[in-house]
């Protein structure tokens, strides 16, 4: 170590000179910078509503699929064709594919968030996630409208 | 040891031999030391300490620095629980050293500076950032108008509104225990929430729309992701993630 004592705080940990000043690592830089908007309350908001409203169409759906009058031995074609061909089960289904692709989406989306530390590699894993919860939730829909149960014909 | 105090100790020494007397009982204190002018990165150093059961986690870090290693460094003050300077990762966990006692730790206490603020020497961290966020919510009495003549009155019941947000006393603990603080030091983190709690609640208070308005946003109350870190960290028995819960229905409904 150097001999000169008044330089002792400023020197770095290899005696190459006096370390420049630099930066905190996590200056909280984003303080003061406020986007007033509402926009992380909805989506808390969102998180909770969507999760109550999934349990009940997610085990309903199980439910019918899986358990009830015959299980899972009676899923064919003509089950999904049959079912689709009412609005009803269409609308739950389209229920159940927006609310868990949203749910899902804003979930990986508050996880890039938080770990994520450069913010580079956040912007970019995010427009990665937006663009497959785009897909999904795309092709789900066609899928669902435009299903033809003459197919085979 | 005074010398009136000594006589009694022999005869209990001699009823049982077999057991060493408490001053005697080794542990082992585990740091993780990092000095800026030598080291690049923290390492861990073990000292033995004795101990005796009624000692605080505070007298074995004294203990170190007296007799084994002066260049230890950490901060303390009353060693009383109230300045909130000794706040650290204690066997994984943030605790104030000064109140947590020896006994009951395990043979090898691992103690570390609190995590997600920048390390300056040994168990001191730069607090800046976490003041920082602390400022940011305005934490004092914001009112209107004229100046009343007399004290500002407020009932009992209206003053227990906050009671529990009162108790804070800036160590960090909460805040450096929470896992979206540690990933991203721009979250403002427990203690500023906690202490913006104390002030929106109160009733003789008029600033809570501007504070509500800090916490609303990105860095703010929504980030909390309740894992409940900071209301086990409090040295002060708060209920941390209960007083986020109460900003964040206050925020919904815009009730404060």
């Amino acid at each position: 170590m150097s001999t000169d004592v008044e330089n002792a705080s400023v020197m770095s940990p290899h005696d190459a000179g006096p370390a420049e000043v630099i930066e905190a690592p996590r200056t909280t830089r984003r303080i003061g910078k406020r986007s007033r908007t509402n926009f992380e309350m909805y989506s808390w908001l969102f998180m909770r509503m969507s999760g109550l409203l999934l349990v009940i169409l997610v085990l309903g759906h199980l439910l019918i699929m899986n358990v009830l009058d015959g299980g899972v031995n009676r899923l064919n074609f003509g089950f999904v064709a049959g079912r689709w061909a009412s609005p009803f089960w269409q609308i739950w289904d389209l229920l159940q594919l927006v609310l868990a692709e949203l749910h899902g989406t804003n979930g990986m989306r508050t996880i890039i968030n938080d770990y994520s530390k450069n913010d580079v590699t956040r912007f970019w894993l995010k427009m990665l996630l937006y663009l497959s919860a785009g897909i999904v939730l795309g092709l789900g829909t066609l899928v669902i409208f435009s299903f033809n149960p003459n197919i085979g014909d | 040891m005074s010398i009136a105090e000594a006589p009694p100790a022999e005869p209990e020494s001699q009823a049982r031999p077999q057991s060493a007397p408490p001053q005697e009982r080794m542990i082992t204190l585990k740091i993780r030391r990092f000095n800026p002018e030598h080291d690049t990165d923290p390492h861990w150093e073990s000292y033995p300490v004795p101990f005796d059961p009624s000692d605080r986690l505070l007298d074995a870090l004294n203990y170190v620095k007296w007799n084994l290693d002066g260049s230890l460094t950490f901060r303390r003050s009353c060693a009383h629980g109230i300045c909130g300077s000794d706040a650290m990762r204690i066997n994984g966990v943030n605790r104030l050293a000064c109140k947590v006692l020896v006994k009951g730790l395990g043979d090898t206490i691992l103690i570390e500076p609190i995590k997600g603020l920048p390390v300056e020497k040994d168990l001191i961290v730069n607090m800046e950032p976490f003041f920082e966020a602390y400022r940011a919510v305005q934490p004092y009495l914001i009112s209107h108008g004229h100046e009343p003549t007399k004290e500002r009155l407020q009932s009992a019941t209206e003053r227990a509104r906050f009671d529990d947000t009162t108790k804070c006393i800036l160590c960090a603990a909460c805040t450096t225990s929470c896992p979206v603080f540690w990933n991203d030091g721009s979250y403002f983190g427990p203690a500023a929430i906690v202490n913006a709690h104390r002030f929106i609640f109160d009733s003789r208070d008029e600033g809570a729309e501007e504070r509500m308005e800090v916490l609303n946003d990105r860095e703010g109350v929504w980030r909390c992701r309740t894992t409940f870190n900071c209301t086990d960290a409090c040295p002060r028995g708060i209920e941390v993630t209960k007083a986020i819960a109460e900003v964040k229905r206050a925020l919904l409904f815009r009730r404060f």
